[in-house]
């Protein structure tokens, strides 16, 4: 029952009164498809059959608005959105920069191959359990991740995917996929709560959660507030979710375990998550404890890159050895943030791009080695040369690029942090970069002679007909391309990552943007 | 009150990291339960405590009469007790499959992921 009142209260302080312009819903589309999507999976979860196509479908039409998005970006600046009109900081802001959308567009595109990879290796009965629905959701945290404006909206889409990894991890119930999601699940949850009490200390000395206006007020706060204690408190937890040494060992303990496609989406996805909020916070809201720290993040960065890869040579199991592959990519990655410099920054974003593209497809390059040979050992494996050439090539170019060696794209991002390194006095952190890249070619070039050059082994299994081979090769084929093209041609991407680095580290457009008068104080 | 509850938080973030340097799942997992909560009272602490009246401005008036609490907080904290919530049951129903499978909780006898004795990858062929 509407009561009749006089009063009437001026709105335009308070809230957004001018309706949104129709392109900029793009910012929410990345996040609100999924979601209805995999509402429908959920209610249709009994019509199996379909579930694989309609979260194909669904992720393409996600991926189309992430290019969108990163077009409309890239041309008329920073697009913001804030929830339920109220003006900022109230409203939480959807705020999407080159680095948001550039990563959403990554991450969503090795989604969607993924998915289209699971129409192969999901049956029936993780259908009905959910596998797509989680899958779909888990997309719907990641592009939420990159897209917010708001530290503890941050958390929540942090939690979003989390708990539908849990989901894809545990899907089969298998003792070995019990036993690494006990381990992924409680680190992952106790990161993300350092991450929740790191926010509520930034609620309470910020009095805000946005950040745009956390960064307008950091310069203000930095001689009374105790924004060390937080800024290592965000670097603990973005740390543990990136999965960096010492905080790294939940990752070799579960990655191997579910479904190979599984395996690819995290591998590819969700430590990067990790590295975005690093960015987001050093790079943008703390520049100058990001310089006190810096020391600190280097010697994190070369032991995780160094110890990383030494792991991955001491593995038989190829999906083992890749966890430990994404371990020291997370290395290199941090390199680049401890450099500090906008080229660092820039090389990091370029990293991590390609990283996502290039561990999805070294992941489902072993599930389809592995529907040839039946197994994932270097021992069993053998004489894949011989029987699919084309795999063989597909598998070289993918070291390669792994390996930062051209014709692929992951040359041009170490180029750039390792001359970034080099002209900021960081010279042996390149070195670093280096010896990693180098001891990357040996370990997975050892896959690539003994799987794929190596005769079959005598006691070993024939080589099986395998997976249909237009799927395997499809879904090779959709992410080699990117990186071929990016390796001959980098300028577009090189141009796309200076210029989300350049926003991270002069912040007045994304400010500007959110607060268009300087409204609200 | 403030000197009460940030002692309060001090406890119990001391006793769930106690309880979650244990080598038991069953441990670990109070600790992360009481973890949560010491976080929620830290964001409740982070929004100041000023007092019982609702944040509800009187019809007649543009400001509210008094200092009012702080809403927003305790919205934080709302969403913050869901999501421990679910996330902590989920973790009780993995950890007793978990146990049900391997049949310990021991952290170090759960070696069925990562076996002890990895053999090495081929030295040549």
């Amino acid at each position: 029952m509407a009561v009749e009142t006089e009063y009437t209260a001026d709105l335009s302080g308070a809230m957004v009164l001018e309706p949104v312009p129709l392109a900029d819903w793009l910012v929410v589309a990345p996040v609100a498809i999924p979601l209805v999507v995999g509402g429908i999976l959920l209610v249709a979860r009994r019509e199996t059959r379909m579930h694989g196509w309609l979260a194909a479908g669904g992720l393409l039409a996600t991926l189309v608005c992430t290019v969108l998005l990163l077009m409309r970006v890239l041309e008329q600046g920073i697009v913001v959105m804030t929830m339920g009109r109220w003006l900022p900081p109230f409203g939480i802001s959807f705020v999407a920069d080159p680095l948001g959308a550039s990563f959403a567009v990554a991450g969503t595109l090795v989604a969607v191959v993924c998915a289209f990879y699971a129409t192969s290796d999901i049956g029936t009965v993780g259908r009905r359990y959910g596998y797509y629905a989680l899958l779909i959701l888990m997309m719907a945290g990641v592009n939420g991740a990159f897209l917010t404006g708001d530290m503890f909206n941050l958390y929540v889409w942090f939690e979003v995917f989390l708990i539908s990894s849990f989901g894809l991890l545990v899907m089969g119930s298998e003792r070995r996929q019990l036993d690494g999601a006990t381990k992924y699940a409680i680190l992952n949850l106790i990161g993300t709560t350092f991450f929740l009490i790191a926010t509520a200390y930034l609620y309470g000395i910020f009095g805000t959660l946005n950040m745009a206006d956390v960064a307008r007020k950091a310069g203000d706060l930095r001689d009374t507030a105790p924004l060390m204690t937080l800024t290592v408190l965000y670097l603990l937890a973005f740390a543990m979710k990136a999965a960096a040494f010492p905080v790294n060992f939940w990752l070799p303990a579960s990655y191997h375990t579910p479904r190979i496609v599984t395996s690819a989406l995290f591998g590819a996805v969700l430590t990067k998550v990790g590295i975005y909020g690093l960015l987001r916070t050093f790079g943008m809201l703390f520049p100058p404890e990001l310089e006190i720290l810096s020391v600190l993040i280097a010697w994190v960065a070369a032991a995780t890159m160094i110890l990383g890869i030494m792991g991955a040579l001491a593995q038989t199991d190829i999906r083992r050895a890749l966890g430990f592959v994404v371990i020291s990519g997370i290395g290199i990655m941090l390199a680049g943030i401890a450099i500090g410099t906008p080229e660092g920054f820039a090389g990091t974003v370029f990293y991590a791009l390609h990283s996502m593209i290039v561990l999805g497809a070294l992941y489902l390059l072993a599930g389809v080695m592995n529907s040839l040979g039946g197994s994932y050992s270097l021992r069993d494996l053998g004489g894949l040369y011989a029987a699919r050439p084309l795999i063989a090539a597909f598998a070289l170019f993918l070291v390669l690029s792994i390996a930062g060696l051209p014709p692929a794209s992951g040359l041009w991002p170490k180029v750039m942090l390792v001359q970034a390194s080099l002209e900021s006095g960081w010279s042996w952190l390149g070195f670093t970069i280096l010896l990693t890249g180098f001891l990357t070619t040996v370990a997975l070039g050892r896959v690539f002679i003994l799987a794929i050059w190596r005769p079959l082994p005598e006691n070993a299994e024939p080589i099986k007909a395998g997976m249909s081979p237009a799927l395997g090769y499809g879904v090779l084929t959709a992410l080699s391309l990117p990186m071929l093209i990016i390796g001959l041609y980098p300028d577009p991407v090189i141009g796309l990552a200076e210029s989300a680095a350049g926003g991270l580290i002069d912040a007045t457009t994304y400010i500007g943007t959110v607060f268009p008068e300087g409204a609200a104080q | 009150m403030d000197v009460a509850l940030v002692f309060t938080v001090g406890v119990f973030f001391a006793v769930s990291i106690y309880l979650m340097l244990s080598k038991h799942i069953i441990r670990i997992l109070l600790g992360v339960s009481i973890f949560s909560n010491a976080v929620n009272l830290t964001i409740f602490s982070a929004g100041r405590l000023l007092g019982e009246m609702p944040p509800i401005i009187p019809i007649d008036a543009d400001t509210p009469s008094q200092t009012t609490a702080n809403p927003l907080p305790q919205a934080l904290v709302l969403t913050a007790i869901v999501i421990a919530f679910s996330i902590f049951a989920f973790l009780l129903v993995l950890a007793f499959r978990a146990y049900q499978e391997i049949g310990t909780d021991d952290t170090d006898e759960m070696r069925v992921a990562e076996p002890k004795g990895n053999e090495l990858p081929p030295l040549g062929y």
